[in-house]
């Protein structure tokens, strides 16, 4: 790390080589960013056993700052979604999402939490977290081994390494609003839908009344 | 595995109740109970006929012929094949007395077929949703029943590849997401229904307040389902009297992943990687269930170096979620990590055999119908052997040196979440939960199936039915199965692992099977229903996770509420089980 702190543009005398480094705010920042990120425990179905399994000593990625996992998301700075998101369960999901303070992240773990997964066509699985919250990296794998999770963490780190304090939303002067929760009704409902789904279900009945049931026609 | 029920039983039984009919359909068995009979029918069937064990309950929509139905099947916790019967309701207006006063066991089962089904239960003591939430729009296994992601009725679907471009569901629905309104629904009217009415019944007031110098008040806090100590998305509402518990209501569907819906719409063949996910630390029993239920229906059976395979496999399986369970149960005694750690080390070894021989390390998608996926490969089965001879005994040991006469666990845990054997049996508990309470029931004795009857072990069973006796008996049970894996290794023949072709279509007859095993965490049963067609017409998982959460509340009560979290640990559920 010293010498690439070194290999810089600026003129350091030979007295001082080696005792001084000079960089950039931003790799400082980043550098002891990346390398304690603590997860939030928070296992929803298989591939939670697959990130326990990589916390184990195999293949333990303590060795990237990550074991320190804690129960509460006021302490965490990574979400991993580690399995099936149900509709159930996204209003707690998204409450967690919201009490997690900034900067935060979010990983989308194995196939459900990506897409839906196998579970997709199911009629109270939500195909994908990323319909009600950001996710910064997906890591697909039905479960992903322990080594795809250790590749997805590396990526986040990667991503952790290209942002700038200038420009990243929590120093932005603007209010961050929190995740509207969505609210369990007859199917799951996003807040901020409500005038669609009016204008849907309205449409829906006069379709209703123009088609009679095909048995009586 | 039989179900031959005794023909001397059955007159006896028709002898007094004459309304009872034999079930003629082609390929059932059983009886049809008139609903209004169904109580005096079980209690008598417990009391003088000895089927105490209510093991499963669950509906069935015959929409053709406009029935509902609700099949029960019945157990001798001394031992034998089993005895179902059914009771045939409107399709219109259906209700069913309830039998959960009786059996407290088929309460949460009852909740789960009003919630998925639409019975209703007469006299059902707490009779609300339990895998999907108060308001949702309908019953969703009512065949009738479209999810929003509808395509067609059974797999595959046509719409996938037409003119070799894929078509994505979502693009069909009008929200590009998995959502659908009914009609004339208004959003910004609806008053959630959620909360109150899980606290409902916690919230009554008829518990005693107890009379002490010091005036207290009892309060209901929530446990879950984001807590650490939940093993995944479980709920628990407690009522608390100072520490102790005073009621406790487990609340569950947080990972209802419709499982059976899904099930229903799959081909036979394509429910096996299903099952891999119900229970995701035993893939391989919950393989060995499905199959023995599907193969009943076919009336074929695997040759016998697939049996051989397969027992391998379960007992390995077996090994690994006792391991598992032991070391989340010291998680939740506060040893955190450390003793996991030694448990998932030897989870590892087993699941390296397991990715050898199936190609993943946990949904290992290996047993087929009539055999198994393909053979050992080369190396595994000395892999096996030296793992089970040399290693792993030795381990079970050390972790035996380390925890059992360790003084903080033996005071957390001794006499803690007592489960007396009427109560776990009435609760229809099973599995370690069953035997630790004093009932040496075990399906692989008291039904076997595959080719359990050919090798010898004793059916562990502690007497006590606390937390330890639970821990003790698992470590009991890893030693039975490291003795049958011993005989395994000794006996395995050689020969195919596939009786005939393998096969992408299966051809199922018409009719209904019930297959169980006795897996890690209980007896795990699939009941299937075949109407000929290439898709099952009714697939249900009798859950042990499931099930062995009735007894959670009667386990709680009257200890601290630090104790929960370790009895919850004991009593070792996965959530996509319980929720499937």
């Amino acid at each position: 790390m010293t010498e690439e702190f070194n290999s810089t543009e600026y003129d350091i005398p030979p007295e001082m080589e080696g005792q001084v480094a000079i960089t950039t705010l931003d790799k400082v920042y980043n550098w002891s960013r990346r390398n304690s990120i603590w997860p939030m425990m928070f296992g929803l179905a298989c591939c939670g056993i697959e990130m326990i399994c990589a916390a184990t000593s195999r293949f333990d990625f303590s060795r990237f700052g990550m074991e320190v996992m804690r129960p509460s998301p006021r302490q965490s700075d990574l979400m991993i979604v580690s399995g099936t998101v149900t509709k159930k369960m996204i209003p707690q999901i998204v409450r967690l999402y919201n009490q997690m303070p900034e900067p935060k992240y979010v990983l989308a773990m194995g196939a459900c939490a990506s897409g839906g997964g196998p579970f997709k066509e199911g009629y109270s699985v939500v195909d994908g977290v990323d319909k009600f919250i950001p996710v910064d990296v997906y890591v697909p794998g039905c479960p992903p081994t322990p080594q795809a999770l250790l590749h997805g963490l590396i990526t986040l780190q990667k991503k952790i390494d290209q942002q700038s304090i200038k420009n990243v939303r929590w120093y932005s002067k603007e209010q961050l609003d929190p995740v509207p929760i969505p609210v369990l009704g007859p199917d799951l409902m996003d807040v901020r839908e409500y005038e669609l789904i009016k204008q849907y279900t309205s449409e829906k009945m006069v379709e209703e009344q123009e088609e009679p049931e095909p048995e009586q026609a | 595995m039989s179900e031959e029920v005794l023909v001397e039983e059955k007159t006896e039984l028709e002898e007094r109740f004459p309304e009872i009919a034999r079930d003629q359909r082609n390929g059932y068995e059983g009886f049809i109970v008139p609903a209004d009979k169904l109580i005096d029918f079980a209690v008598t069937l417990r009391d003088e006929f000895g089927y105490d064990f209510l093991s499963s309950v669950t509906g069935v929509d015959y929409m053709p012929e406009d029935k509902l139905e609700v099949v029960y099947h019945a157990y001798q916790t001394t031992g034998g094949p089993g005895f179902v019967y059914k009771v045939q309701v409107d399709r219109e207006n259906p209700v069913v007395p309830s039998l959960s006063n009786e059996f407290p066991g088929a309460e949460l089962q009852e909740r789960e077929a009003w919630d998925l089904m639409g019975i209703r239960f007469e006299n059902h003591p707490n009779h609300k949703r339990v895998l999907t939430w108060e308001g949702f729009e309908g019953h969703p296994l009512r065949k009738d029943w479209q999810e929003p992601f509808f395509e067609e009725e059974g797999k595959p679907f046509k719409s996938r590849w037409p003119g070799g471009e894929v078509i994505r569901i979502e693009d069909n629905n009008p929200f590009r997401k998995n959502v659908d309104y009914p009609q004339g629904f208004d959003p910004g009217k609806w008053q959630e229904a959620g909360q109150a009415v899980v606290y409902e019944n916690v919230v009554r007031l008829d518990h005693p307040v107890s009379e002490t110098a010091i005036s207290t008040d009892q309060i209901v806090v929530n446990l879950g389902p984001q807590h650490p100590s939940t093993h995944g998305v479980f709920r628990m509402v407690v009522r608390l009297e100072g520490e102790t518990v005073v009621d406790l209501e487990p609340v569950m569907g947080y990972l209802h992943r419709n499982h059976e819906k899904i099930g229903e719409r799959n081909t036979f063949l394509m429910n096996i990687p299903f099952t891999d996910r119900l229970d995701y630390f035993n893939s391989m029993s919950n393989n060995f269930g499905y199959v023995l239920a599907v193969e009943k229906l076919m009336g074929t059976k695997p040759p016998e170096r697939a049996e051989y395979i397969r027992v391998m496999m379960a007992e390995l399986t077996r090994i690994v979620n006792h391991l598992a369970a032991i070391g989340f149960l010291l998680n939740d005694l506060g040893a955190f990590f450390t003793p996991l750690l030694y448990a998932f080390e030897e989870r590892e070894m087993i699941l390296d055999i397991f990715e050898a021989v199936s190609g993943s390390r946990m949904m290992c998608n290996y047993y087929r119908f009539a055999g198994v996926a393909r053979d050992l490969p080369e190396g595994v089965f000395d892999q096996v052997k030296r793992f089970v001879h040399d290693r792993l005994p030795r381990k079970i040991d050390e972790l035996d040196t380390f925890l059992t006469n360790n003084e903080i666990i033996r005071t957390r845990t001794i006499g803690i979440g007592v489960l007396t054997a009427e109560d776990a049996i009435t609760h229809s508990a099973a599995g370690p939960v069953l035997r630790a309470s004093g009932v040496p029931y075990d399906v692989r004795r008291a039904d076997p199936y595959g080719i359990y009857d050919r090798f010898e072990f004793d059916v562990a069973v502690r007497y006590h039915g606390d937390i330890y006796d639970r821990y003790l008996l698992r470590l009991d049970e890893i030693r039975q199965s490291i003795r049958i894996l011993e005989q395994v290794i000794r006996d395995m023949p050689e020969g195919p692992v596939q009786e005939g072709k393998p096969q992408y279509q299966v051809r199922v007859p018409a009719g209904e099977a019930y297959g169980r095993v006795e897996g890690p965490k209980g007896e795990l049963g699939f009941y299937v229903v075949s109407n000929g067609k290439p898709n099952p017409w009714r697939y249900h998982v009798r859950a042990p996770s499931f099930i062995n959460l009735t007894p959670l509340g009667v386990m709680c009560k009257n200890y601290k509420i630090a104790d929960v979290v370790s009895i919850l640990g004991s009593i070792d559920i996965v959530l996509g089980e319980t929720d499937r």
